[in-house]
């Protein structure tokens, strides 16, 4: 029997940008056993809702993550919107979709940049992020920052789009469209990257259910679930089909990934030719009083935001699930049996996001 | 005052940041912002990091991680925090959890304020670190030689009495 | 595109008929999509979500127990609970039961006890 050894890996790791730590047990080369140990990121901002009014915690949702940033404060505005009962205009809700399938496009190219990296391509990881700046640059045209954006709030949104914002979406979206036609072959069609990723950390469907996977991560084992159609925001009016991969590698999930993006990019061209006039902001009157599940599909999976409120100003319970919370158990079982040198990507491949698991 | 001049070597850590500004440093780090044409490099490896960049505020569970990879930088080292939650805790301050400012726990150098910290501060932080490097390796040469002399000195007095070997 | 957005169900029901019900989605291979916990006047609640994500119904169950009250873990019909479970444990002081694989509250590894119990 081969010799059995504990590596620790993290919570500093060149590979990781956050930290998590896992006790790799290993038989020779061969990863056997992984066991996580989480909590270096916790801050307990849910508690949070005891000293800040349910209007303020919109912004304390917000830096739950600086990546999701803006999808989660649009999932607590929602939670809080349906248990008041408040609809939003129409306005409002297609700005929404349109900042949260830019959100989706950054996140995942974001992604593939850092997969790139994983994998030692760094001049794919540049370029990847230099074409991740372009999205920022829209984002700082319409909204004014870069990463947390702060225009949610429970009723709508607080800034608008004119036409000309707009227009320049629809260019920089193309220009994102033509320059990512170019780096897929070399993410799919590239033998070195091939063989980086092919067969690597399989997942089987069955396997994906069982433990409660979500997101990209599961839809590449081919099932079947995105949030989006549940119909929230402006999702009801537009046409999209679920992407999904059959093979469950990590190569299928980032062929799941790329063609994410291009989904995304149709998303904001449909959104802009139908967005209506109006109103940005409903009245928002009274406090809240009930409790509300809300489910939005964030670039890296289900999450969810559930708000209890008591009639009060300051709400009793505000809890958020986050998708790689959900993933985690999947991250360990394709772990087992993975080569030592596969863990890092392997971890890349779930998209972790450390600060929004652990709050 | 040395010859050549120091490139230093950056290390990143996240102490409980929410990732704005962890994306922001690596985005300081790509081609668009580059950072690294003032002469640094980033690295994964605190035994050989000079300028040490913390994001996020500290919780009671990192900081024994933030306090050992301070450790394990040779000296001399320079800390910049960044953003406003390593700068004071930010708006995660009043949470049960956090401890509070990165200066809670080592010797802070430089603040870089925002949330999430712009790019072009961070930057300013980064080439304010790398001059106050300079300095602290200024220093401590000099500190090291007038040290050599001195140790001479002694030797050589020890030789006229006779009690050196 | 379809739209499918049921009403949530959400289902109260007593601590001993927990496995049972649990059991019972497990069979209809639904998902467990999270479970958590909440504070109000003096009583836990509880609630473990399932999805179905062809249909997109979500049911909820809803247990309202007292502080020492005890709960057995689902971790037996949904193994991947166990973050979950280990998480309500540490900050609400849930008294779960027969966890597969317990941290025994050290999850967060947080200085407070429970701190989501206001006092």
């Amino acid at each position: 029997m081969a010799k059995q050894s504990i590596v620790p890996f993290g919570p500093q790791h060149p590979v990781l940008p956050e930290p998590i730590h896992l006790d790799l047990v290993l038989e020779d080369e061969k990863v056997v056993k992984a066991i996580p140990s989480i909590g270096f990121v916790h801050r307990g901002l849910e508690s949070l809702v005891e000293k800040k009014d349910f209007n303020e915690m919109t912004y304390v949702v917000e830096r739950t993550c600086g990546i999701c940033s803006f999808m989660h404060g649009m999932g607590y505005c929602e939670s809080i919107e349906h248990i008041m009962n408040v609809e939003i205009p129409d306005r409002a809700k297609y700005l929404r979709t349109i900042w949260a399938e830019l959100s989706r496009i950054h996140s995942h190219l974001l992604w593939l940049g850092l997969l790139a990296d994983a994998f030692g391509f760094e001049s794919l990881f540049y370029q990847c992020w230099r074409m991740r700046e372009k999205v920022l640059d829209v984002f700082e045209l319409t909204t004014g920052g870069r990463c947390i954006f702060s225009v949610n709030k429970v009723g709508g949104v607080l800034k608008d789009m004119d036409a000309e914002m707009l227009k320049v979406m629809l260019d920089v979206t193309a220009g994102i469209e033509e320059e990512l036609k170019v780096i897929k072959k070399t993410f799919l069609f590239d033998y070195t990257v091939e063989s980086r990723l092919k067969g690597v950390g399989v997942l089987t469907k069955e396997q994906a259910h069982n433990l409660g996977a979500a997101g990209p991560f599961a839809r590449a084992s081919g099932i079947k679930m995105d949030m989006r159609t549940t119909g929230y925001a402006a999702y009801k009016d537009l046409d999209m089909e679920i992407i999904t991969s059959e093979a469950g590698d990590s190569f299928a999930r980032c062929e799941v990934r790329i063609n994410e993006i291009f989904q995304a990019i149709d998303l904001i061209r449909q959104a802009i030719s139908k967005i209506p006039g109006g109103e940005l902001s409903a009245v928002v009157k009274g406090n809240p009083n009930g409790e509300y599940f809300m489910r939005v599909e964030q670039p890296r999976g289900e999450a969810i935001y559930y708000s209890k409120a008591n009639g009060s100003k300051f709400l009793e319970r505000m809890r958020i699930r986050t998708p790689t919370f959900a993933n985690i158990p999947s991250l360990l079982e394709t772990l087992k049996g993975a080569d030592f040198a596969d863990v890092p990507l392997l971890i890349v491949t779930i998209d972790p996001c450390i600060s929004c698991t652990e709050r | 005052m040395g010859i050549v001049k120091r490139s230093p070597w950056l290390l990143h850590y996240d102490g409980s940041s929410c990732n704005g500004c962890d994306i922001e440093v690596l985005a300081c780090l790509t081609p668009v912002y580059d950072a690294e044409r003032f002469g640094i490099i980033n690295t994964g490896d605190p035994m050989q990091a000079d300028i040490f960049l913390i994001t996020g505020g500290i919780n009671t569970q990192n900081q024994a991680v933030v306090k050992q990879l301070y450790d394990q930088m040779p000296s001399p080292k320079v800390v910049v925090a960044v953003g406003v939650c390593a700068c004071t805790g930010g708006v995660f301050k009043e949470c049960y959890n956090i401890i509070g400012g990165a200066d809670t726990t080592i010797p802070v150098d430089i603040y870089v304020p925002g949330c999430a910290a712009r790019p072009q501060a961070i930057i300013d932080g980064i080439i304010k670190a790398v001059a106050l490097f300079q300095e602290r390796a200024d220093e401590q040469e000099a500190n090291q030689k007038g040290q050599k002399t001195e140790n001479a000195a002694l030797n050589e007095a020890g030789k006229e009495t006779g009690n050196g070997n | 595109m379809v739209i499918k957005n049921p009403e949530h169900v959400i289902r109260e029901i007593t601590p001993d008929r927990l496995l049972g019900e649990v059991m019972a989605f497990k069979n209809a291979k639904l998902r467990l999509s999270q479970a958590c916990c909440a504070y109000s006047e003096e009583k836990l609640h509880v609630s473990y979500s399932f999805a179905n994500d062809d249909t997109n119904e979500y049911t909820i169950l809803r247990l309202v127990i007292d502080k020492d009250t005890e709960v057995c873990s689902i971790t037996e019909f949904y193994p991947y609970a166990f973050l979950y479970e280990n998480e309500m444990k540490e900050l609400f002081g849930v008294n779960i039961q027969m966890i597969n694989l317990d941290y025994e509250n050290k999850l967060y590894r947080i200085n407070e006890e429970a701190p989501f119990i206001k006092k």
